[in-house]
């Protein structure tokens, strides 16, 4: 049925290619997929087949003949048939009518008793195939879902780059920073060390001249002073002494 | 909708056209096997390729294959006839 669809639209597609000679150049190009049939999605099965009355006749032949005859036409067609066809004994009655009649019946009593058994087991290996397959499908899709949410946290992730990088950069002029501190105080400490030499120095310097000239001094001092000056100012001492001592005495 | 003759579906071909449209018809073996295959594709998706098929299905089919083994063994039964003269 299909098929004969495609067959027919095969014509209508042909008819719409540029006729041969009045392109020019541009022979080599032809527009494809011009007709409008698409085979995916598939369309789904039919529900139910066509309608066959007594399991022999297709219901469109009653159809056809219900507007001439009504509903009792194709009977009527049907036992004038058979009455025709044994009176002119084109079919002929012999033993193998009997067995006829005998399959016959034991079919369509079969058929009427078990029919919707089979019927219905036939529907549930029809569901289990069906639901294999779609179970098939949906973890397909399911899986294809996650991917899709993975991929799309990733493209959110992406968005976190600027910061990733601002905080690294951020990393790298704290380094910086930190190396040209420490090197600094390095600088520091070691101009102060120098410093603090001269300093020391010069204090060292002051000191031991200071010392030298005071020593000098005690010393030359010490050598000017004759035992006569000695005996002298110790007497004046002690005349100072009983001075005040007597102030002394009257002020207690 | 002026469709040409060749392309005519039976139903639409009047009974006076009917040998013309007959002589149309691709006769050539790939032609006759394209016919075959899409009688036999019609049938299929129509009776048997559904969600419940039914008895109908294949019981057309086998009794077509008993109406066409009577036709080709009518030449034997006809020994077996109650009468001559019908």
């Amino acid at each position: 049925m299909l098929s004969r669809l495609l067959l027919r639209a095969a014509p209508a597609a042909l008819r719409s290619l540029p006729p041969p000679g009045a392109v020019g150049v541009l022979h080599a190009t032809r527009p494809l997929h011009t007709t409008q049939q698409s085979w995916a999605p598939l369309p789904p099965l039919p529900e139910k087949g066509g309608e066959v009355r007594h399991g022999l006749i297709p219901e469109e032949f009653f159809q056809f003949l219900y507007p001439k005859t009504g509903v009792t036409g194709p009977y009527m067609l049907g036992t004038g048939l058979v009455l025709y066809l044994l009176s002119k004994e084109i079919y002929v009655v012999n033993h193998e009518t009997v067995a006829a009649a005998c399959i016959l019946s034991v079919i369509i009593y079969g058929v009427k008793r078990f029919g919707s058994d089979v019927a219905a087991f036939a529907d549930k290996l029809n569901e289990e195939k069906i639901a294999k397959a779609s179970a098939v499908k949906n973890e397909a899709i399911r899986d294809l879902e996650t991917a899709i949410e993975a991929e799309k946290k990733e493209q959110w992730r992406v968005e976190g780059r600027s910061y990733l990088f601002d905080a690294k950069r951020n990393n790298v002029a704290m380094l910086l920073e930190t190396n040209y501190r420490e090197r600094l105080l390095m600088v520091y400490n070691e101009v102060k060390k120098r410093l603090d030499y001269q300093v020391a120095m010069q204090n060292l310097k002051r000191q031991k001249e200071q010392d030298h000239m005071i020593q000098w001094v005690e010393k030359n001092v010490i050598q000017s002073i004759t035992p006569q000056q000695q005996k002298e100012s110790i007497a004046k001492c002690i005349l100072d002494l009983k001075a005040l001592s007597k102030s002394a005495q009257a002020a207690v | 909708a002026a469709v040409p003759l060749k392309d005519m579906k039976l139903m639409d071909v009047k009974l006076g056209q009917l040998p013309t449209w007959l002589a149309m018809r691709d006769f050539t073996p790939g032609g006759i096997l394209g016919a075959i295959r899409r009688g036999y594709d019609r049938y299929y998706n129509k009776y048997i390729n559904v969600r419940k098929g039914g008895l109908g299905g294949i019981s057309m089919v086998l009794a077509g294959y008993v109406v066409i083994s009577y036709i080709w063994s009518y030449s034997h039964l006809k020994h077996d006839r109650h009468r001559k003269y019908h």
